[in-house]
This record gives structure tokens, sequence and C-alpha cells, in this order.
């Protein structure tokens, strides 16, 4: 069964009002348990306002939010449980750090879950491990942090709810490349060790082409297409018409089949790329 | 959503009003409560209900916004009236029980002051409806020009009404994200006793002081690498110049206001 299922979600900011915006356009996707999934779009394609369905943060104008096969929206009780299941995490989350101490603002989600102390402490500490904080940090205060230990303070209050599908919002703004790298590590490592979903939002191509299973592309508010990254990467010129810029090697590789050479169109990692032109070389390892 | 709520009442539009100097249309609307005191009786005061309802035409401002500026003050208009009715002593006697006494002079006094305080409340709404809140801001600075001879740092506090006005719709956008990152990590903001309640909103407070705060440096910064160093020699992009048109708007209002009165002195 999958985690998340939507069925013709809708959703439309300002209804009667002069102001009113289709956000989301009926939209209708399943995600699958473990499965990592990267969603793109221009900015205003919908995608922030459709993973906010995911936990019932908003209701949809008309469809269903379906978590674990159950209509999230249907009662309040199964609203809260959707929240620690589908845990979400927005964009600059170190902006909504609060506590005294760092590993007071971790706890305070899985103490909303109702969990005793030694359980949160467990959770607590494990989350701290994952996303690479110190023992040291967790006693000072969050602010006192610096900026990328800040997100990844942020992110461990969220990986301590232990949900089946982490879903995070453009989760490397604003950071350097080795803050990025870092970041997707942790993402990676959460899915690998508790078997959840990942859902990436962002507009970076390069970032979600390296680890997604699927890749979800938006525009104005409908799916553009729902795909592994090989067959959406294919489809270039049609994301760049809809403001999406490709990985740079898919670009390098479009460039050289224009130019006659007869190479694949699906190449959007480097690894991939170098195989690739290895075996057109020739086999001879030293190029 | 908190993003539903409008700060300032600003109504955009093209019209005559809403191209008025705004430093004209604060003194006219002093003007106009001033005429407003000044009638004497109800024919007077027809005057300027006369005058309300053409500017409302003029500013082509939707008649439910009339409607939406007045709800607020109900209330007070409720109790001004009920006071009026019961308290007013002298004049003819229309309906006495027990010590509740009603005299006709006590029902036209509670419609005189009814209608005056709502022509006060329309009248003066027009200034916020058809003048941006920026707009006012210049315009009091301009005003209260002559009180920097006297130190009085009337520079500052335009600029600090500026901002504020300005940081208003972020702050609220902020906090509706914070409310619902907040709300994604399981806090029950909606449900709980009082005390469960206050203690809620501090995860939303902190987080949304430390913001207000990072936002006051980042701008003291940016304003200070732009070389801002308060009034002084500074000129403006957008030059305050009354027109042909605020002559008109002062004739106008100077029509009526003699118009009241001289209906105050024939009803004499």
């Amino acid at each position: 069964m999958s985690i998340i299922k939507t069925e013709q979600l809708t959703y439309i900011y300002g209804e009667n009002t002069p102001f009113r915006k289709v956000a989301v356009d009926n939209v209708s996707i399943d995600i699958e348990r473990g499965e990592a999934v990267g969603i793109i779009g221009h900015t205003g394609s919908g995608k922030s306002t459709l993973i906010q369905h995911f936990n019932g943060l908003l209701k949809p104008s008309a469809g269903r939010v379906l978590i674990d096969g159950e209509d999230i929206n249907a009662d309040k009780k199964k609203l809260r449980q959707a929240r620690f299941k589908i845990g979400l995490v927005f964009q600059y989350p170190e902006y909504q750090l609060f506590e005294e101490t760092v590993y007071k603002d971790i706890a305070y989600g899985p103490k909303n879950m109702g969990l005793s102390d030694e359980q949160t402490d467990m959770r607590v500490r494990e989350a701290a491990e994952l996303v690479g904080l110190d023992d040291k940090l967790l006693d000072r205060s969050p602010f006192e942090l610096s900026g990328g230990q800040k997100r990844r303070a942020a992110i461990a209050g969220v990986i301590a709810m232990q949900p089946q599908a982490l879903i995070l919002d453009e989760p490397a703004s604003g950071l350097d490349p080795q803050g990025r790298e870092r970041i997707f590590d942790i993402i990676k490592r959460y899915r690998e060790e508790k078997n959840s979903a990942v859902i990436v939002v962002s507009h970076s191509m390069e970032d979600i082409a390296g680890f997604a299973d699927r890749i979800l592309v938006m525009d104005k508010g409908s799916v553009f297409c729902f795909d592994t990254p090989p067959r959406v990467f294919s489809r270039a010129q049609q994301l760049e018409q809809i403001g999406l810029s490709v990985p740079q090697v898919t670009k390098i590789f479009m460039k050289l089949r224009k130019m006659g050479f007869d190479l694949p169109d699906d190449v959007y990692t480097v690894k991939y790329a170098e195989r690739i032109l290895k075996e057109r070389l020739g086999g001879q390892e030293k190029v | 959503m908190l993003k539903d709520i409008t700060i300032g009442q600003f109504f955009p539009g093209s019209s005559a009003v809403h191209k008025m100097d705004a430093r004209v249309k604060l003194v006219l609307t002093i003007v106009f409560i001033v005429m407003l005191f000044s009638a004497k009786g109800m024919a007077g005061l027809c005057v300027c209900i006369a005058f309300t309802l053409l500017i409302f035409a003029i500013s082509r401002i939707p008649p439910a916004m009339m409607l939406k500026s007045l709800k607020p003050i109900a209330p007070l208009v409720l109790i001004t009236a009920l006071l009026n009715i019961f308290f007013v002593k002298d004049g003819d006697k229309l309906f006495e029980w027990k010590f509740i006494l009603i005299t006709d002079k006590g029902i036209d006094t509670a419609v005189f002051m009814v209608v005056r305080i709502i022509c006060l409340i329309v009248g003066s709404s027009l200034l916020t409806y058809t003048t941006s809140p920026i707009d006012i801001t210049d315009a009091i600075e301009r005003l209260l020009g002559p009180l920097k001879r006297v130190k009085f740092p009337v520079h500052e506090l335009a600029m600090i009404m500026t901002i504020a006005l300005r940081f208003i719709p972020t702050l609220i956008e902020e906090t509706d994200k914070i409310i619902s990152a907040q709300k994604a990590r399981g806090s029950e903001l909606d449900t709980g006793t009082l005390t469960e309640k206050v203690k809620g909103m501090l995860p939303i407070f902190i987080p949304l002081f430390a913001s207000s705060f990072r936002r006051a440096d980042e701008l003291a910064v940016a304003m200070e690498c732009r070389c801002y160093h308060g009034g002084e020699g500074r000129t403006r992009m957008k030059q305050m110049k009354a027109g042909r048109r605020d002559v008109f708007g002062c004739i106008f209002t100077a029509v009526f206001f003699a118009a009241v009165i001289a209906v105050n002195i024939l009803t004499k």
C-alpha cells in the first residue's frame, strides 16, 4: 500500500474573492513506502502547497489525501496521527527553533507525540547523531549555533518523530556545496535506516537527480510528469519550456547529440555520463 | 488564515480623490470634522451627509466598504443612542414607565448624535481608503515639518511608522509559516486549557521575535550601506505637489462649510 496517495486533489486560494487562484489542480499521485521522490517545479508551480496537504496543514478544496490508506481529513484524530506519520520540514527550518537548548528543541516533537522521557531521550540522541550534532551542542542554545548547525538541528527536530515519510522543502537552500551534500547525506541515511519514504522539494535538478527514484514535475499547479529520472530528463526540451533547467551534464549531452553524436538522451548524472563516454571511446580506460 | 486580515484599509483606485495630494486630504479631513461639529441642527447635518456621500461617489469606493468601516463602532453608536434616549429629561413626554422617561428631545438628540458619529467615521475613513498608509505617513511628516525647529524628531517618527507599516504583511506571513511548522511538529494550538494555549504560543512568539530582531538588524545594515543618516538634507523620490485638483477640492469643501454656517444662521 502506498504511504501517500492523493485523489483529484485541488486547492484554491482565496475562493470567492477577486484574488482566486488555483494553486493545485487535480493532482492524483501515489508515493510508495520507502520511496525517494523529488518534486520540482518553477516558483509558484504549487509544489509547496501540495506538500502541505500531505500532513493536513491545508485542507483540499476538492479531492482526498490518503495516508496509509486513510482519509486524513475525515476526523481530527486521524489528522493528528497523520502529522506524526508524515514529517514536514519547511524551507529555512532554522527560523522555527525556539527552546532554551538544542536538546529541548529536538524533543518538542516527540513530547507532543506523548512519548515517555526515556523514549524521547533515545530519539533525541539518535536524531542528533544522525544529523551530526555533537553531544556538547545539545546543551547549547539553538541561537548560538552556526547557520548549518541550526539547519541540521531543525531537521533533527522532525527526524526525532521518526515519521514514515520525511518531506523537506528546499532543504539545501542558502547552504554552500559542502552543506548541501551533508543535508542530502542525512536524508539518504534516514531513508536507509528507517526504510522511510523521503520527499524533497527543490527547484534544482542537480540536487534531485542524484537521489530520487522518481521525480514529480509540477507546472502551474498540475502534474507535468511523474516518472523515473532517465525518463524525466529525456524530455529536457519540454522541461526547459516550462522554465526548469536540466542538469549540466544533460545539457552537454543534448549539445553533443545536436552535433551528430549518437548518444542516449537520458544522461543526468556525471557517473552515468562517464561510463557512457568510456564505452563510446572504445573501452579505453586511460583517456 | 492570518493572511486574510487586512491591515490598513487602502483601496487602490484612480479617482480624483485618490489622486489628490495626501497633505491636502489630511487637512481637509480635519476641516470636515470641524464642519461636522459646527453644524448645530439637523439641517446643517444634512449638508454634511450630502458632502460625505458626494465624496464617496466621486472616489468610487464600493458602498459595502462604508458599512465595513462602521462595523467596529456599532456598539459605540448604540450606547450613544440609548444614553441620549434615556437620560435627556427635557422636552415633551412621549413615554413614561416607572423611572424610564423618554422625551421627543431625547429622541432628537439621539438621532442627531448617531448621524454625526456615523458621518465622522465614514468621512474620515475615506482618507484611509483613498490614501496609501505610506502617503499618509509622508503627509504627516510634511505637515509636522515646522516642529523640527523645536527639535521634535519628525522625520524619525515618520520613518518608524513607515518601517512598521512595511513590515506588517511580512511578519504576518512569517507568523503563518511558523504556526504551520510547529503544527507539523504536533503542537496543539487550538485545543487544551488556557494555560496550555498560552504555553502553545511560546513556540510561535520566540521564533517570531528572533526573526523580527534579525530583520531589524539586516534593515539597519542595509540602510547604513545606502548612507542613510536621517532626515537632514534628504530629498524625496516622490515629490508631493498640490495641483488644480487640490485647489478644487479645497473650494468644494469650503462651499459646503459655508453652507453649513449659512444653515446654522438661518435656522437659529
